[in-house]
This record gives structure tokens, sequence and C-alpha cells, in this order.
């Protein structure tokens, strides 16, 4: 009783944010309700028993992903109300697409049945939450079976970040930086020259 | 379908719901590129929601491992996908996509 109605509640919220992300004016606005959808599926991952997943994507997806979409849109000086031009003339389709995209699925989704044999073909099978927690049990499986995913995975952000950077890495002009290379190589005859001043005449 | 006791199918259609919002959200939001890579993020959400429920419904951690790698896949495409975005913005000005047509023969 008490889970369904959590079960309710967090669904209710996560598709009302989806719904507000695309629907949004201010982009702002769009990214927060994407961030608060992200909570509202991490809150159903917990229902489902898989909290890690749930606290990875409060930590990657909401404090890495969504404020990596904050900075681009508080930084860009962005016209959003150009880019909504258009949008009630793509209205029609869109709700018609989507319409029978969701009627498929749902066709699908209640009419999916196991099939006999399902469950001696388990792959890795969960283990009971009382013994191992839900971590535990992916440390487990991931470091040993999915090793090769885990490490191409490793490569695949490795490539992101060096696209990243190069995509947006600019020299400019003018710009002074430190050469260490000739900070060390200083000799103390090339920058200093001692003098002998009489006692009380000054420096001029 | 009951509605007190949840099980499997309440979630997978919350998972069709959110996969629905974010191509009706491409549909919408043709001219701006930052919606269209929010839907994207929320169809792989959808994609997550739905591999840890069959995990969860058939014990079987497989569907959480490879929901991380889609997680995974997620962060590194937004990251490029908002570089790509704050290069064409340096350059044009704007980020009307339509505008990218100086290749046009």
């Amino acid at each position: 009783m008490i889970e369904a109605l959590f079960f309710y509640v967090f669904s209710a919220v996560l598709i009302a944010s989806a719904l507000m992300v695309i629907t949004a004016r201010n982009p702002v606005h769009a990214v927060l309700f994407l961030i608060m959808a992200f909570f509202n599926a991490a809150a159903l991952f917990v229902m489902l028993g898989a909290e890690f997943i749930a606290m990875i994507l409060v930590i990657v997806y909401v404090g890495a992903v969504a404020v990596l979409f904050l900075f681009v849109v508080m930084m860009l000086d962005i016209n959003f109300a150009a880019l909504r031009v258009g949008m009630k003339k793509h209205l029609p389709v869109g709700l018609f697409v989507g319409a029978a995209l969701f009627a498929e699925l749902i066709w699908l989704y209640l009419s999916w049945q196991g099939s006999a044999g399902a469950a001696e073909r388990v792959t890795m099978p969960t283990p009971d939450a009382a013994y191992i927690t839900n971590t535990h049990a992916l440390g487990h499986v991931l470091y040993t079976n999915y090793v090769y995913l885990f490490q191409i995975s490793g490569l695949i952000l490795l490539v992101a970040m060096i696209g990243a950077i190069t995509l947006t890495l600019r020299d400019r002009a003018g710009v002074r930086r430190q050469k260490i290379s000739e900070q060390v190589s200083r000799k103390p005859k090339d920058v200093l020259k001692i003098e002998k001043i009489a006692t009380g005449a000054g420096v001029s | 379908m009951e509605l007190m006791h949840i099980g499997m199918q309440h979630f997978l259609v919350v998972s069709a719901a959110l996969f629905t919002l974010g191509v009706f959200g491409i549909f919408l939001n043709r001219r701006n590129v930052i919606i269209i890579l929010m839907s994207v993020e929320l169809m792989l959400l959808s994609i997550q929601v739905n591999l840890v429920t069959f995990s969860a419904h058939l014990h079987d951690l497989t569907g959480q491992v490879f929901s991380m790698f889609v997680l995974t896949v997620a962060a590194a495409e937004a990251a490029i996908g908002l570089a790509i975005l704050v290069a064409f913005f340096r350059n044009k000005g704007s980020i009307a996509v339509e505008d990218i047509s100086s290749l046009k023969g």
C-alpha cells in the first residue's frame, strides 16, 4: 500500500518533470526539471533494489551531466524565443507519433510473458539482499565477468574527454605564460650586479 | 494490470512514457539543440529504467551492469554534444542548427 503510494508519487513527478523539460520556455528551468526527473528516477531505482545505480545516477547524472548542461545554458547567450518558432506547427504530427509509439510500447509491455525456461537461463543471478549489498554484488560481477566492457567504457570516457578538450581549447594571443626552462636556466650573472656603495651615500 | 500491487508492468509503463516524451521533445524542439540533447538524455534514462526493471524481476544482475554502461555512454555523449554546441556557438553566434548549410552546393 505504502509502496504503491511511493511508486505513484515518484512516477507522477518523474513524468511531469519530463514533460516540463520539453516544454519549458526558460532553458534553466528545463535543466532544473531534468535534474528533478533524474532524482525521481533514482528513487524508482531504490524501490527496485538497485541502490548503487540510483546513487550513481545522482552523482554522475545530476552532479556532472546536468551541471554541465547548466554551465552551457548559462554561458551561451541564447535567444530561446526565436528557437520556439514553429513549435505549434509540429505539434499534431509529434502528438500522433508519440501516441502511436506509446500505444505500441504499452501493448508490448502489458502482454510480455517470460519464457518457460527463463529462470535457469539467468546469466548473473542476483544474490539475496540480506547477505550481500547491491554494490557488493555488482562489484563481484563487474570486475571479473565484465572486465573488458568496464575497460572499454573507461576508454570511451577518455576519448570523450580528449574530444571535448580538442573541440573547445583555443590559443589566445597575448596570454602570458611561464617558461619554466627559461626560469631554471637563468644565471645570476645575467640578472644580478653587485655594486659597492660608500656608507651613507644612496643609490642613484 | 492491478493498481495497488506494483509489479514489473508498472515500471515498464513509466519507461514507455519517458521514452515517448523524449521522442516527442525532439519532434517539438527541432531548432533547439540543447533541448534535443536533454530529450536524448530522457530517452537514455527510460532505457535504464527498463533495464533495471527487468533485472529486478528476473533476478539477474546483467541488466544493472548494462544500465551502468548506458550511463557511461550517455555522459560521454552529453559532454561531446555540448562541446560541439559551444564550438558551433562561438563561430555562428546562435544555436539554430538550420543555419548550418555552408557546405551546401
